[in-house]
């Protein structure tokens, strides 16, 4: 109870910014948010390694994690690598690669998200690939699922390993990073919900019969071989997701809310080695 | 004979306040039960309350465990309008809550809340 208590405490200090008149995004720093946001779950799931957060939900239910692991061994994904390998060596039409604007190296996971100062906003993986094919006079693919998801998988899986570590260097960086936080600790749609209300605060609990996520680790492991979509989908498409279950109208995937959002997120998973792929529910 | 006359208006008149009652009283209590089994099916409804995706309630199958269990609702609420306030806009007297504010961002009709009040009193 005492946990609980002490929990709640420190998840108000950093989810009040947004919402309560008394507090604001800018009144922590990213160095204080992150002790607060990772002591949260330590507490709240003791024992568990800051890594495991990589795994979702099988971190904390070992019921689960049984069935997770059997999947991971034949895992669901395992073609979509192969496709987007295919599309990392596949020359586009003027004769140039996505080797050409990634350094020849696909392992490009820890270098996003990353704050781009000149020209003053977060730069995210897919909004390079995009950016990379309209500089080749390709059209740009789509950020959900798809061709996108697959090229994804394929730089991730190449990435494993990666420890996440996004720097925030200067004040519109950090400016960023508040609209980030904010976008996750604001209560919007029909239902009020924010992020925190499930994945910080009901985190572990069960809705219906599902058991909540912890959010720690939730920027490390995609994209995602969902079972729900039967399919891989990205980071914001399941952002996205979320925002219809709370009844609210998503942002745009690769707009500049999400971005931040992202920015704000995998800071929050500092430290966590990058394990994209994944398999989930 | 304008006595007896008096009498039989008298009895009458009895009679059709008692039947009356009698009517009036059997079509609340039927209307109560129609509420109450209107009530349930609202609790129930993922696209209305929902209240199992966080309560257990007794009957309810696969109960989420966000909140407390909904049961002797009686006596932990023995103010109806509390109870119906805590569905309508829980914010009020918890401005941390999870739980959603049915009535006041319309998820649920007035008559829909009322509903699942005169549900949530059988439990």
């Amino acid at each position: 109870m005492k946990i609980v208590k002490f929990a709640m405490i420190a998840l108000c200090a950093i989810s009040a910014s947004a919402f309560a008149g008394d507090k604001k995004a800018t009144d922590t720093t990213p160095a204080e948010d992150l002790k607060t946001y990772q002591d949260y779950f330590f507490k709240r799931f003791s024992g568990v390694p800051l890594q495991e957060y990589a795994n979702g939900v099988y971190a904390i239910n070992e019921a689960s994690r049984e069935n997770w692991e059997a999947i991971e061994e034949f895992p669901p994904y395992e073609p979509m690598i192969e496709e987007g390998e295919g599309m990392w060596n596949q020359p586009f039409a003027n004769g140039a690669t996505y080797g050409s604007c990634f350094g020849d190296d696909p392992a490009q996971r820890k270098n996003y998200p990353y704050w781009d100062a000149a020209r003053k906003m977060v730069m995210t993986l897919p909004l390079a690939i995009n950016e990379c094919r309209t500089a080749n006079g390709e059209k740009p693919l789509k950020y959900k699922k798809g061709a996108m998801a697959n090229l994804l998988a394929y730089m991730s899986y190449e990435s494993r390993g990666q420890k996440i570590n996004v720097a925030i260097p200067d004040a519109d960086a950090l400016a960023a990073y508040n609209a980030g936080k904010s976008v996750y600790f604001a209560r919007r749609g029909q239902l009020n919900f924010n992020c925190a209300s499930c994945h910080m605060e009901s985190s572990g609990q069960y809705i219906r019969s599902e058991q909540l996520s912890p959010a720690l680790g939730h920027a490390t492991n995609w994209p995602v071989y969902r079972s729900k979509w039967g399919e891989l989908g990205t980071l914001h498409r399941r952002f996205a997701g979320c925002m219809k279950q709370m009844r609210a109208k998503p942002y745009k995937t690769q707009g500049e809310e999400f971005r931040n959002l992202e920015y704000f997120l995998t800071h929050m998973s500092s430290d966590i080695e990058y394990n994209g792929p994944s398999a989930r529910k | 004979m304008r006595n007896a006359a008096n009498k039989l208006v008298a009895v009458f008149s009895m009679c059709c306040l008692l039947l009356g009652g009698g009517l009036l009283s059997q079509m609340a209590e039927a209307a109560a039960r129609e509420s109450t089994a209107e009530g349930k099916k609202f609790a129930f409804d993922i696209k209305k309350g929902n209240c199992l995706a966080c309560h257990m309630i007794p009957g309810g199958v696969s109960p989420g465990n966000i909140g407390p269990p909904l049961v002797a609702m009686r006596a932990r609420f023995p103010d109806r309008q509390k109870l119906r306030a805590q569905i309508y806009d829980a914010s009020l007297l918890n401005p941390g809550t999870r739980m959603p504010p049915f009535g006041k961002y319309k998820v649920l009709s007035d008559k829909e809340i009322d509903a699942i009040v005169d549900y949530l009193y059988t439990l």
